[in-house]
């Protein structure tokens, strides 16, 4: 039991932390620029963190070192693909969204194009994505709040939740931001802690490890194994929901509005990369320390299926004060990653649908602030009821459901309304459609859904099984395709006008620096 | 077209260039990684020295390219693309 309460001492450290912060971001949010973008003035260095803190999430601390534990080197290929993403991001996409957009990546999409329908179509999207990622983060938190501290599933959801809604109603992304710097930094500190403290038996030499590993559990650790990647097809696949799956999710695009320009967009992005890239390394190297230091055999005795590897090194390593400390920091995580998932689902429902469309533009301060926390508490309760809902299921689909769904609904509608001249408001409209319920039935019909959740051993013998596991190669193209041919077919002039001059504010950020604000 | 224009217009351009090139060396280097898992795993499990196979190596320096990638843009963009684009904007409000 002593663990458990070092470990809730840990979360409480954290918890009033983070509210002191959130009580003082609250005095400073007064306008929705403070809501939804902290104001503008968080520094490129500070939104690289924060985005490193968005995007770590518990499904990639605790999942991929549990996979690399228990599987060695296919592990690699999820942490790979979840870096390559970024690089995407900060090529094509960082600088057209800081400069042409004001709170949402909708913003961006809908700049010469006919705002309702985009805006409506954008809600659609972020929101699915938002929805699917939250089952998926509520329900890990649930269960591994229940093995980290012994705490009953619902009471967990039910705390994640609270909390999490403090942070966004009141301190908005002002308290966002830091609750996911601080959480970075935590889970940074503690992961390369325990990297030392592994590879000091090592002599400093990861390969030491890893011919460990090998020498215990054989040669086949180090190689590419068969239960990630069945087929070709498969592995592209995957590969590319990784990829650009990144690129369209909408809480981490959000967070281009809090740097002031262009120029510390990037910043950010190198950041965030450098951050998420040494914490995917360390975290392959832990896998293996994992492997070699607690054994196969005592992870998977300690249930969760893999998820406790870290966990139960961080024991191994430091006793129950280190584990402690992993495990506050696995909650943390949850935390900062929900509240940012809330925030950007609260920003589509008030900016996009509420004051673009339903008020054309017009709503008071007061009103768009109002709304946005009104938003907020109902997705926080969707997120506690869906938490709820979804126990005990098996959840692990839906982190490839949320990266297919990103990247195929809202990564092409983005790619196309930033580069592509003659793209139309029903050729956006269509291709986010196309990408949101193509991804959604593709997995239902593909094995993941037919074979390891329904059983439905006879699937692959009906003529609508979708053999792939993962529909982005699929669905991705179909959504590029689709926004490109119902353009083509009736052409939007209007649209093809304001073309040049989104080209040139997306070039001449820097304007916004020389001229006066508005 | 003024003068400024077609200056606007080159950096423009070479902006959109380098971020193309960049992209493609990123999607190769990663495809590269991901076509080596599916299609030829006995050549990944190559070990290069005690503990360290091709896979893990390439896995590891699939990291390090997406990091060079980024320094190598936010280098040219922060420094040269964003010094030539206020220039050219300061030039156009000086003329007016």
């Amino acid at each position: 039991m002593s663990e458990y309460w070092l470990a809730i001492f840990f979360f409480f450290v954290f918890i009033t932390l983070t509210l002191g912060i959130t009580y003082w971001a609250a005095r400073r949010t007064k306008t929705t620029a403070h809501f939804y973008a902290a104001g503008g003035g968080i520094t490129g260095f500070q939104n690289g963190l924060a985005l490193a803190g968005d995007y770590m999430s518990a499904a990639s601390f605790l999942g991929i070192a549990g996979l690399v534990a228990l599987n060695g080197f296919d592990g690699l290929i999820y942490s790979t693909g979840w870096l390559v993403g970024w690089p995407i991001i900060l090529f094509l996409i960082a600088e057209p969204l800081r400069n042409l957009g004001k709170y949402t990546f909708a913003d961006v999409v809908a700049y010469r194009l006919k705002q309702g329908p985009v805006r409506i179509a954008a809600v659609i999207g972020t929101l699915v994505v938002v929805l699917t990622y939250l089952i998926g983060q509520m329900v890990g938190a649930g269960t591994l709040i229940k093995l980290l501290f012994g705490l009953d599933y619902v009471v967990a959801i039910l705390i994640v939740g609270v909390v999490m809604m403090t942070y966004v109603l009141f301190g908005g992304m002002i308290a966002t931001t830091w609750v996911q710097i601080i959480k970075a930094g935590l889970l940074l500190s503690g992961a390369i802690l325990m990297t030392i403290l592994v590879l000091v038996q090592f002599g400093f030499n990861p390969t030491h490890l890893f011919a460990k590993a090998a020498e215990l559990n054989g040669q086949q650790v180090l190689e590419p194994g068969t239960k990630i990647v069945t087929g070709a097809w498969d592995a592209l696949s995957l590969g590319l929901a990784l990829m650009f799956g990144t690129a369209g999710l909408p809480h981490i695009l959000m967070r281009f509005y809090t740097v002031p320009d262009a120029t510390q967009a990037r910043k950010s992005v190198l950041w965030a990369t450098i951050w998420i890239g040494l914490f995917y390394l360390i975290t392959f190297v832990l896998g293996f320390g994992a492997m070699v230091l607690v054994g196969k055999q005592g992870i998977l005795a300690s249930g969760g299926g893999g998820n406790m590897a870290a966990p139960l090194l961080a024991k191994a390593l430091g006793g129950p004060l280190l584990f402690g400390f992993i495990c506050a920091v696995a909650f943390a995580t949850i935390l900062a990653v929900v509240a940012g998932l809330t925030l950007s689902g609260a920003a589509a429902l008030s900016h996009d649908l509420w004051v673009s469309t339903i008020k054309g533009g017009h709503a008071s301060e007061e009103e768009q602030l109002k709304v946005a926390r009104i938003a907020s508490v109902i997705l926080g309760i969707c997120a506690v009821l869906l938490g709820i809902v979804f126990q005990g299921q098996n959840i692990a689909y839906m982190v490839g459901l949320t990266f297919s769904i990103a990247a195929s609904c809202n990564f092409p509608a983005l790619m196309l309304a930033i580069f592509w001249k003659r793209l139309t408001t029903a050729g956006a409209v269509a291709s986010i459609v196309f990408g949101a319920v193509g991804t959604v039935v593709l997995i239902y019909l593909g094995p993941t859904v037919q074979l390891d959740l329904l059983k439905n051993a006879d699937a692959p013998n009906h003529w609508w099984f979708f053999p792939l596991k993962n529909p982005c190669l699929f669905t991705m193209t179909g959504a590029f395709i689709v926004g490109i041919v119902v353009s083509l077919l009736k052409p939007e002039p209007s649209s093809e006008d304001g073309f040049a001059e989104m080209e040139r504010r997306a070039t001449l950020g820097v304007i916004s620096k020389a001229a006066p604000a508005e | 077209m003024s003068e400024v224009e077609s200056k606007l217009h080159a950096i423009a351009g070479a902006r959109f260039r380098l971020a193309i090139i960049l992209t493609i060396l990123m999607l190769v280097f990663y495809f590269g990684f991901i076509m080596l898992v599916a299609f030829d795993k006995p050549l990944l499990g190559t070990l290069l020295s005690p503990g360290l196979s091709l896979g893990i190596l390439l896995g590891a320096l699939v990291i390090v390219s997406a990091w060079v990638l980024c320094l190598i843009y936010v280098h040219w963009a922060n420094n040269h693309y964003d010094k030539v684009v206020a220039a050219a904007v300061i030039e156009a409000q000086g003329r007016k």
